[in-house]
């Protein structure tokens, strides 16, 4: 038990929960987009494993990890527009066209990555970011390596907070974004383009989720292997909802996320007796465990279904 | 004269098998309150959505302010000057009134929203014209009458020339009914010019200064609303005279046969729907249930047949408690059910009517036999019911979602009223109806009640409650707010019950 408190109070543990949880950040943020949009954001997962391999392979054959995450971001955005098109001009079921998309997905770049590399058991390395600590602030005792000694893209998700609260709540554009969400029949009947801003909010949810997949594989493992998001997508879609729908509550649920997800890899170094697949298990767990107990009410009243005008009298 | 400030000429709108609107014209002036007239299908929705630009034309043209106008989206009709109030209200629940007022509109500070600015603006606007409301509530805070004054805001704020309302009235109490024309004239005043869509006859005269009379898609005439009356009117809706009084014989009630007692249930959104309802209802009288939509008739109808459970209280059928018991068992104490939503409740749409008939005893003789369905024993029934119902159908074996409203509530009446139930729990039984099968569902409901039976008439078309109950209860939050006998009954006194400002002492 006192290992167990150690640990959670080490500056270590902070350090990698902040580490762990960005990429969470980066795609929950976006998932609220398209959620908010009123399209589901359960292609988060695909998403972010599309901008994983294609930012590698822009770092890998550029040089440049910035390169790279331009990639990534081109990747998710350009997945995006797939399940957008499904999901909006042919009102697909948004629940098959994500689970079909996160599978092709999965297989794509599998495919591709063996295609460049072949099977092998090397390791391909590509160019990564690495930490850059903060003049005078990344020195404060305990906070300073916390806080201010990480990756850019790491303050990145982490000042893109701010962002989105502006953008949602301050912006005409936020209110038809949510509007599109909530009634698309209303914001329709007073001149909002309902397709258009549900486009956008899957496509910038897309961007997103391509470049927190970048993050895994050009910043913090800097190599790509096969499903290297490991349901990443899906933790950040729960975070979504446990999140309410707001930003604050997404960027919390993300942080808690990211925070499980640390400890587990944590424990595992104590080296207690307890097989590592349990501890693995841990932060999908708590995600399911916060998705019972979290309800549905406040969900953006036309999440899920497509809008259609015609057929109206 | 002025020039008009619209004109339509010619418009024509085709939906596969229908003629929606045929050739129509009409003409609008400045200032002018121009009513819209005509039954349930007879175009008018049609005709507005297609000026609104939510529906285009296939024909015709229009001329707003003298200039040719086209209309391809809603966006564009705003821009012209032209603003809608639909019946089933456009309004985001989740924002508040001014991020309602202002969405899809540029803000004086565009890319940013300026919502403190806004919000002093809808203030001004909604003080200037008497639309009292919150402009920080959010809507799902409101009631439909202020609901209604947003939308009205919405028009207003986009600096509409030409306001269109889609039967404005049918949510609004009678008080409530005034306070709107009364905005309506004051805003004709100005120089706004007011279209309202109605079936309601007497809004007709008492609103407008022109109507046009439109039926089967056609106009039939427009006149001048002083130069007409109320019967003149209704034979050119219909195609016919019109009874306006259904005659009825005076009630003999009997024994207490439904006894509501301190009735408590929730509503979908867990929030308390019924609180402490109390009612009775005799043997040959028709208890008529009064109140704006939303204040709890539908819990109560639900409860009553069992597929709401309720939290408190006692409802008892011929003196037994039926708080519990599955809908096959309230329904096998006798009460019988006209649901508010016939296609969705009433009906299962995609199967024949002959199945329909037998819904709710298809497992009973002469239905069925040991578990097996007896087909020509259903066919038969369905071919008699068709007969005394008088349902327009090629046969017993056509899906239901085939036939006309009128003829689907048929079905149901036919399967409810032929069991001869003790109780009958009518909501909204005329809902979407001509004046044809209205008066139809209002005789044989009147039928049911000679032959002895207990109705409970739940509907929010005062005329409708008017017309046909012996004593009428006011419904308001959950609660009845008093009783009163159907001759005696006085709108005035019953709009204050609808809207909560007035409550009798002996209220039961």
């Amino acid at each position: 038990m006192t290992s167990l408190l150690k640990v959670l109070l080490s500056v270590d543990f902070g350090y990698a929960s902040i580490r762990m949880a960005s990429p969470l950040i980066l795609a929950a943020l976006g998932g609220i987009f398209s959620e908010r949009a009123g399209v589901l954001s359960l292609g988060l997962e695909g998403m972010m494993l599309s901008g994983a391999l294609a930012g590698f392979l822009g770092s890998f054959y550029s040089g440049s990890p910035w390169v790279g995450v331009v990639y990534a971001g081109l990747a998710g955005g350009a997945v995006a527009v797939i399940y957008a098109a499904a999901c909006i001009t042919f009102k697909a079921n948004q629940v098959v066209a994500a689970v079909g998309l996160n599978i092709l997905a999965q297989g794509i770049t599998g495919l591709v990555f063996r295609g460049a590399f072949g099977i092998t058991q090397d390791l391909h390395q590509a160019p990564a970011f690495q930490p850059v600590a903060i003049p005078v602030l990344s020195k404060i005792p305990v906070l300073g390596p916390m806080l201010f000694n990480h990756e850019l893209l790491v303050y990145a998700a982490f000042l893109l907070l701010p962002v989105v609260v502006f953008v949602l709540y301050r912006t005409t554009w936020g209110l038809k974004l949510r509007s599109v969400g909530e009634n698309p029949l209303a914001a329709d009947t007073v001149g909002v383009n309902v397709t258009r801003m549900r486009y956008t909010g899957v496509v910038i949810s897309g961007i997103l989720a391509g470049i927190a997949g970048s993050l895994l594989s050009i910043a913090f493992i800097n190599t790509f292997i096969e499903n290297i998001t490991a349901g990443r997508g899906f933790v950040a879609f729960a975070a979504v909802i446990f999140g309410k729908w707001t930003p604050i509550g997404v960027f919390l649920s993300a942080l808690l996320f990211g925070a499980a997800d640390a400890l587990q890899l944590r424990i595992q170094a104590l080296g207690l007796p307890i097989p590592y697949q349990l501890m693995l298990l841990f932060p999908y767990l708590l995600a399911l465990i916060a998705l019972v107990f979290s309800g549905r009410s406040q969900s953006p009243a036309s999440l899920g279904s497509p809008y259609d005008k015609s057929g109206r009298s | 004269m002025d020039q008009p400030l619209l004109e339509l000429r010619g418009i024509t709108k085709r939906f596969p098998g229908v003629l929606a609107n045929d050739h129509i014209d009409l003409v609008v002036g400045k200032g002018e309150i121009h009513a819209l007239l005509g039954e349930n299908g007879s175009g008018k929705t049609t005709l507005m959505n297609v000026l609104y630009g939510l529906q285009q034309a296939d024909e015709g043209e229009i001329h707003f302010e003298g200039k040719p106008l086209k209309t391809n989206s809603p966006g564009q009709a705003i821009d012209a000057g032209i603003g809608m109030v639909h019946q089933h209200f456009m309004l985001v629940q989740a924002f508040t009134v001014t991020e309602n007022v202002i969405l899809g509109m540029r803000s004086k500070r565009e890319p940013l929203l300026g919502l403190a600015q806004a919000e002093a603006e809808v203030k001004a606007l909604s003080e200037k014209y008497g639309l009292k409301v919150d402009p920080r509530a959010k809507i799902w805070q409101l009631s439909v009458g202020e609901q209604q004054r947003v939308e009205i805001l919405k028009a207003l704020h986009r600096r509409a020339r030409l306001l269109i309302l889609d039967e404005p009235t049918a949510v609004l109490t009678p008080q409530e009914t005034e306070e709107l024309s009364a905005i309506l004239r004051s805003l004709a005043a100005e120089g706004r010019s007011i279209i309202f869509i109605t079936h309601k006859l007497n809004e007709v005269m008492g609103i407008s200064n022109k109507v046009t009379v439109l039926r089967a898609g056609r106009v039939i005439d427009t006149v001048e609303t002083a130069s007409t009356n109320q019967a003149a009117l209704a034979r050119m809706m219909v195609g016919r005279e019109v009874v306006f009084e259904i005659d009825k014989t005076p009630a003999a009630p009997k024994e207490v046969v439904l006894q509501v007692e301190g009735l408590k249930a929730a509503n979908q959104k867990k929030l308390p729907a019924l609180r402490g309802l109390s009612l009775s209802v005799r043997a040959g009288e028709i208890l008529g249930v009064a109140g704006v939509d939303g204040n709890g008739q539908h819990e109560l109808a639900e409860c009553i047949i069992g597929v709401r459970k309720a939290e408190g209280g006692r409802v008892l059928v011929c003196g037994q408690d039926i708080v519990g018991l599955s809908s096959r068992q309230v329904a096998q104490r006798g009460v019988g059910v006209i649901p508010a939503d016939r296609q969705h409740q009433g009906l299962v749409l995609g199967l024949q009517l002959a199945e329909n008939i037998m819904f709710g005893n298809f497992y009973c003789e002469p239905y069925s036999r040991r578990g097996f369905l007896q087909l020509g024993k259903i066919e038969e029934i369905a071919g008699r019911l068709i007969q005394e119902y008088d349902i327009r159908t090629p046969s017993s074996a056509v899906e239901v979602k085939n036939l006309s409203g009128g003829n689907q509530q048929k079905v149901v009446l036919a399967r409810e009223l032929s069991r001869s139930p003790k109780v009958i729990v009518a909501m909204l039984p005329t809902r979407g109806l001509d004046v044809g099968a209205t008066e139809f569902v209002h005789r044989r409901i009147l039928d049911a009640r000679d032959r002895g039976a207990a109705v409970l008439l739940i509907s929010t078309e005062l005329e409708e409650i008017l017309s046909l109950s012996d004593r009428i209860a006011v419904m308001y939050e959950g609660e009845i707010m008093g009783v009163v006998s159907g001759d005696a009954a006085d709108v005035n006194e019953l709009g204050l019950m609808m809207a909560g400002a007035k409550r009798l002492p002996e209220a039961s």
